[in-house]
């Protein structure tokens, strides 16, 4: 009847709420949420999968925000990538006609 | 002709429709442990209550050899009929017949029964099994789509919208399901997405199941698209049929009360919470010793089981139940949690449903994924579902009541007209371990024995602030309860609330932070 004593503490999960700590079953859901890692500011990542149909830039150059950089064709667009900085490109990672997932490095500056 | 042979010929045009994509596709669609579509309305439906409509009608598309095409009843099967004797309009769309797939005919089929359920005030059943759009038909198949989202929205809040969904809906198909009150989804047989696997392939070069992307168990656990879940297509017709027992035909009805009976006796209401605020226990068990006949119907078991929510009677009335389940995630507020509080305190209000609010909680889930997830925006739907709720709201605390939790959950602020707490409820701003490091952080650290000094001050917090009694003495809380008390206390305030009449400014609709 009483589902809760059936569980015994030990099944339960600890879950640290403003210093309560509280025992409690969790969910699939929440024991396979993201954990969030700092975005790089140093590095240019795929915001959609496609293809990279046209570089502009190559290794050493400098650019400012808003140079084009290369065109990533996703979703049957062809999106102009623009530099997010300003800076120097230390290293470009992509290669025309290269298909591409989401969240991959395209470009690194330095 | 005869008046006999005219009768004949009616008998056998009928015997033909009735067929749907003939015995191959019903050969077809039974393998795949699917019912047919007349299978399943005479299943839901009374006995020999079903009155079919545009049994006769017909596509005239002529395009793409479609004028060579009988498809029987379009695909679709609409009319009217009873559950438990109310009356209900009710469409099934007809997988046999070119595979359920939409076109202009179809579409308006359903919209004419959308419309009789719209005008005549009763509730409407879609039974959803369809390929999606008839690509033959082009624009008007898109056109038929919105006919019938723009009438699912009008109705919204007026009749009670049903969608069970027994086979693909996918698409632009998906909406409206989506816009209904009530999805019903099946195991193996349900399947709802946007975009299907192979496009997901195509595009993202990513492999997934179409029971994985879409299937009934990811709605009902992970997306919280579907309300209930069933096994079987038996099962889901059984729950369909419970509900209806719960709700009103329309906005203008109440739900007929029942022969009222007493809970039974083997939930002990006071065995049941734990004194520690931070064991667990089932809330669902508290809910069983206070609804009669210990019959709480749950909606969205499986999806943000650290809220429950669902319908149980009271005196033999309908209720709706919004409770906090500190058995998962410690009954915190979430993003999933909130939004589905919210949606069912919004579903009670627009159909005069009194809402019970059973509270403990420790607050708001803290992480960094809940905050970028928008759980500010998220939160505010509940605070805004009760502000706004104008039936009789009834909040008994249990035992946690902390910080932004005790506003959100049906607080005396955002008028709960009745709010009882029982001798175990702690009504703080936090717990007493993060609210003792804070005030006397400065003594802590100054303390010879720091450790000892935090224990001592936990527990003068404690005794001071984590009862229900600082709260009763601003009158924030109405009165102190003994458990046992609390159905005979809920039945009284239920019935003095009975004619409550609240008159809010008048505005077009609010801007809720969906």
């Amino acid at each position: 009847m009483n589902q809760s004593k059936e569980d015994t503490i030990s099944q339960l999960k600890a879950l640290n709420i403003r210093g309560e700590i509280y025992h409690t079953r969790l969910t699939r859901k929440f024991e396979n949420r993201k954990k969030w890692i700092k975005p790089n500011e140093k590095q240019l990542l795929s915001y959609i999968p496609g293809t990279v149909c046209q570089i502009f830039v190559k290794s050493g150059d400098k650019v400012d925000r808003q140079t084009r950089l290369l065109i990533l064709e996703a979703m049957k667009m062809q999106n102009i990538i623009y530099s997010p900085v300003a800076g120097e490109i230390k290293n470009i990672c992509v290669k025309e006609g290269e298909k591409i997932k989401k969240g991959v490095v395209m470009i690194e500056f330095k | 002709m005869a008046i006999k042979n005219k009768i004949q010929e009616l008998r056998k045009k009928r015997e033909e429709i009735q067929m749907g994509g003939g015995e191959k596709a019903i050969e077809k669609q039974v393998s795949m442990g699917k019912m047919t579509a007349r299978d399943r309305i005479r299943t839901l439906l009374d006995e020999d209550s079903f009155q079919e409509y545009d049994m006769f009608v017909e596509h005239d598309v002529r395009d793409f050899d479609m004028g060579k095409k009988v498809l029987a009843g379009d695909g679709v099967i609409i009319g009217t009929g009873t559950i438990f004797g109310k009356p209900v309009c009710i469409f099934a769309q007809d997988f046999t017949v070119a595979g359920g797939s939409l076109g202009a005919m179809h579409s308006r089929k359903i919209v004419k029964i959308m419309e009789h359920a719209l005008k005549m005030k009763m509730p409407l059943i879609g039974i959803n099994d369809s390929g999606g759009a008839r690509i033959q038909e082009g624009v008007n198949s898109l056109a038929g789509y919105g006919e019938i989202f723009f009438r699912n929205t009008i109705s919204s809040g007026v009749i009670p919208q049903i969608s069970v969904i027994l086979g693909p809906c996918a698409g632009g198909a998906v909406y409206s399901p989506a816009l209904t009150d009530f999805v019903f989804v099946v195991e193996n047989i349900s399947k709802m997405f946007i975009t299907g696997p192979e496009v997901i392939k195509t595009v993202l070069g990513e492999e997934i199941s179409m029971e994985d992307l879409g299937g009934a168990k990811v709605h009902s656990e992970i997306t919280g698209n579907a309300h209930f879940y069933a096994r079987s297509e038996k099962e889901c017709f059984e729950q369909i049929k419970k509900l209806m027992t719960f709700i009103p035909r329309s906005n203008e009805h109440k739900v007929p009360a029942i022969e009222p009976k007493p809970p039974k006796t083997s939930y002990a209401i006071e065995d049941i919470v734990p004194d520690d605020p931070k064991l667990p226990y089932d809330v669902r068990d508290v809910i069983k010793s206070i609804v009669d006949d210990s019959d709480f119907f749950e909606i969205q078991e499986y999806w943000a089981a650290n809220m429950v929510i669902g319908f149980g009677r009271m005196g033999g009335k309908t209720c709706g139940f919004v409770c906090n389940q500190p058995l998962v995630l410690a009954g915190v507020l979430d993003v999933d949690s909130s939004d589905k509080a919210a949606r069912f305190i919004r579903y009670c209000d627009a159909f005069n449903i009194p809402i019970v609010t059973l509270v403990d909680l420790p607050g708001y889930l803290p992480g960094i994924d809940q905050e970028h997830a928008g759980v500010i925006r998220h939160g505010a739907k509940v605070l805004y579902a009760y502000s706004e709720a104008t039936v009789p709201k009834l909040t008994v605390i249990l035992r946690k009541a902390y910080g932004g939790g005790y506003i959100a959950m049906g607080s005396r602020h955002l008028r709960a007209d009745f709010v009882f707490a029982w001798p175990t409820a702690e009504i703080a701003v936090m717990g007493p371990e993060g609210a003792a490091n804070i005030i006397f952080r400065k003594e802590i650290m100054e303390a010879a024995n720091p450790e000892e000094m935090r224990q001592q001050k936990v527990k003068e917090y404690k005794e001071k602030f984590a009862n229900p009694y600082v709260a009763a003495s601003r009158g924030y809380i109405d009165t102190v309860i003994e458990p046992s008390e609390t159905r005979k206390i809920l039945l009284h305030a239920l019935e003095v609330a009975t004619e409550k009449s609240v008159s809010l400014p008048y505005k077009k609709h609010g801007i809720p932070p969906f």
